[in-house]
């Protein structure tokens, strides 16, 4: 190795030293627990039975795990679908030409982590918030009861707004930024040629759009998912999202849960690693 | 002009939501507005021990996080962004791999590691797991910056005869601050809004603002967990309008960060 190189993975060796010791201690632990390795409980012997229990839908964490991850990939495929049809909206709306002060306010929600993002959509959209005071006001209803439970509901409906919040301006900025790499030549040939509004649309902004909303879609949706947060904060007992449920059954005072819960985290890292890696693939393959 | 009142009115909306809950007093169903105002509720909390040491703990954290970022992701920054090596494109999978691994998978793992090691519940343990999401994107802004830059000042400094000490205080400092900054920022930001991590690690016995919050929200009084959310606004407020210039046209991946 010449000195020149050597030097070079010498300044790389800080960086990457860090996150290879975190990472592999991180990933060997949860590997290790997730096949029963339970020191706390003199537990050595490698075992499946976590993963077993899983599958078959039995156990303490296991007997929810199909249920959560129905209810994970609702939620992720809901936010993130309506947050790309209204970015792709908005997009079309600003004419493919922001202003300083649009770009500004679609990088503003980076302000507000998604906790406070969660804390906004539970004051405005609780049965006793902003909404439902207004509508008593307005004589729409007249007890707090009777307003829709839109929040900590067997729907998940409160955590979609959320996610929706969040990821839709993020989204907006990827299109508007493919957009303003291509000339607007395509689309002043279209409407000279008499393209309507919509055809432009469909003929011309979404297939430039298509490859990075849909890689920028398969990220958001591989956030969402093995997101905690969120779903903790604005989510009901039953059904949970699996990162509720690998981290519940992870702090389980049953021993066996946490076994399960370890499994259930490294198969929600694995399912978000695939979609991820998909993606960039994705976006290398359009550039 | 109606269009940037429009634009105006959406990006205080959060803001104003949480200033309605949080200055109100006795704001019963079903009354539209407050009928009482109170800055009762922020001056206890500025009273409360355990949020003045909550804040004081988040601020140290995420200072020494994002220091310790920049610290480490420098040389590394300056090579992925001025150098082509054998490798390069598995070195960067290497450090985009933690941006993309779920904080819970890592934050589990490393919550055994903590307990193992005597790192549970202590300050260091919960800087070393914030450093997994920072450090990357520290090196990529970084490295981005770095792909701008011109050596040639430097070498021009070297050839003037400076040592090597010099030039970096005199000429690559001076060059990458604004780049630095922001790198450092977004570092602050990531862990200054970090819950996950430093629930795990912490083992509820480092409470930050957002542990503080979040266990507010599980209680349920909308007054103190909208003045708490105002608390925790505050950095990122700034941070935002320091960086806005930066962030510019481009989506940033800390998105989905915070």
């Amino acid at each position: 190795m010449n000195p020149s190189t050597r030097s070079t993975y010498l300044r790389l060796a800080p960086t990457l030293g860090v996150l290879t010791i975190l990472l592999g201690a991180s990933l060997l632990y949860g590997l290790a627990q997730s096949f029963g390795y339970l020191t706390i409980i003199g537990e050595s012997e490698l075992n499946l039975t976590a993963y077993q229990n899983l599958v078959s839908g039995e156990g303490t964490a296991g007997r929810e795990f199909w249920v959560s991850l129905a209810f994970s990939l609702w939620i992720s495929l809901t936010s993130t679908l309506l947050s790309a049809i209204g970015a792709l909206f908005l997009a079309t709306l600003l004419n493919h030409r922001p202003s300083r002060l649009d770009t500004f306010a679609l990088n503003w929600n980076l302000v507000f982590p998604h906790l406070v993002w969660g804390v906004g959509v539970l004051l405005v959209f609780a049965q006793s918030g902003l909404l439902a005071r207004w509508a008593g006001v307005l004589g729409i209803i007249e007890t707090p009861a009777q307003f829709p439970v839109l929040v900590r509901d067997r729907f998940g409906i409160g955590i979609i707004f959320t996610y929706i919040g969040k990821e839709f301006p993020f989204l907006t900025l990827l299109i508007l930024a493919l957009l303003r790499t291509q000339s607007d030549g395509y689309l002043r040939i279209a409407e000279n040629l008499g393209a309507t509004r919509w055809q432009r649309f469909r003929l011309v902004t979404l297939p430039l759009v298509r490859p990075a909303l849909i890689s920028g879609s398969l990220l958001v949706f591989a956030y969402i998912f093995g997101a905690y947060e969120v779903p903790a904060l604005l989510g009901v007992r039953y059904p949970r999202t699996l990162p509720v449920l690998a981290l519940e059954s992870f702090t389980n005072p049953d021993l066996h849960a946490r076994a399960e819960g370890m499994a259930i985290s490294l198969i929600i890292a694995l399912i978000v690693l695939l979609i991820a890696g998909f993606a960039r693939a994705k976006e290398r393959t359009s550039e | 002009m109606k269009r940037k009142i429009l634009i105006g009115i959406i990006l205080l909306a959060p803001l104003l939501v949480l200033g309605l809950f949080a200055f109100s007093e006795r704001w019963f169903y079903p009354q539209p507005f407050p009928v009482n105002w109170t800055t009762e509720t922020f001056s206890r909390l500025l009273r409360d021990v355990r949020t003045l040491k909550a804040i004081l703990d988040s601020l140290l954290l995420a200072f020494i996080v994002s220091l310790l970022s920049l610290i480490i992701g420098y040389p590394a920054a300056r090579v992925i962004g001025t150098q082509e090596f054998p490798g390069k494109r598995w070195v960067w999978l290497a450090i985009f791999l933690p941006t993309v691994i779920p904080p819970l998978a890592i934050g589990m793992g490393l919550s055994i590691l903590a307990l193992q090691t005597g790192l549970a519940g202590t300050r260091f343990g919960i800087v070393l797991a914030h450093i997994v999401p920072t450090l990357p994107y520290t090196v990529f802004t970084l490295a981005g910056v770095f792909a701008r830059y011109d050596e040639n000042y430097e070498y021009q400094a070297l050839a003037l005869g400076a040592s090597p000490a010099r030039i970096f205080f005199t000429v690559t400092l001076r060059l990458l601050a604004p780049g630095l900054a922001v790198a450092g920022l977004f570092a602050f930001l990531i862990s200054w809004s970090q819950y996950l991590l430093t629930l795990l690690v912490g083992g509820g016995r480092v409470l930050t603002l957002p542990v503080l919050l979040f266990s507010a929200v599980s209680g349920g009084n909308p007054t103190t967990i909208s003045a708490l959310s105002l608390l925790f606004l505050a950095p990122p407020v700034l941070v935002i309008a320091a960086t806005a210039r930066f962030l510019g046209e481009n989506p940033n991946e800390i998105h989905e960060r915070i």
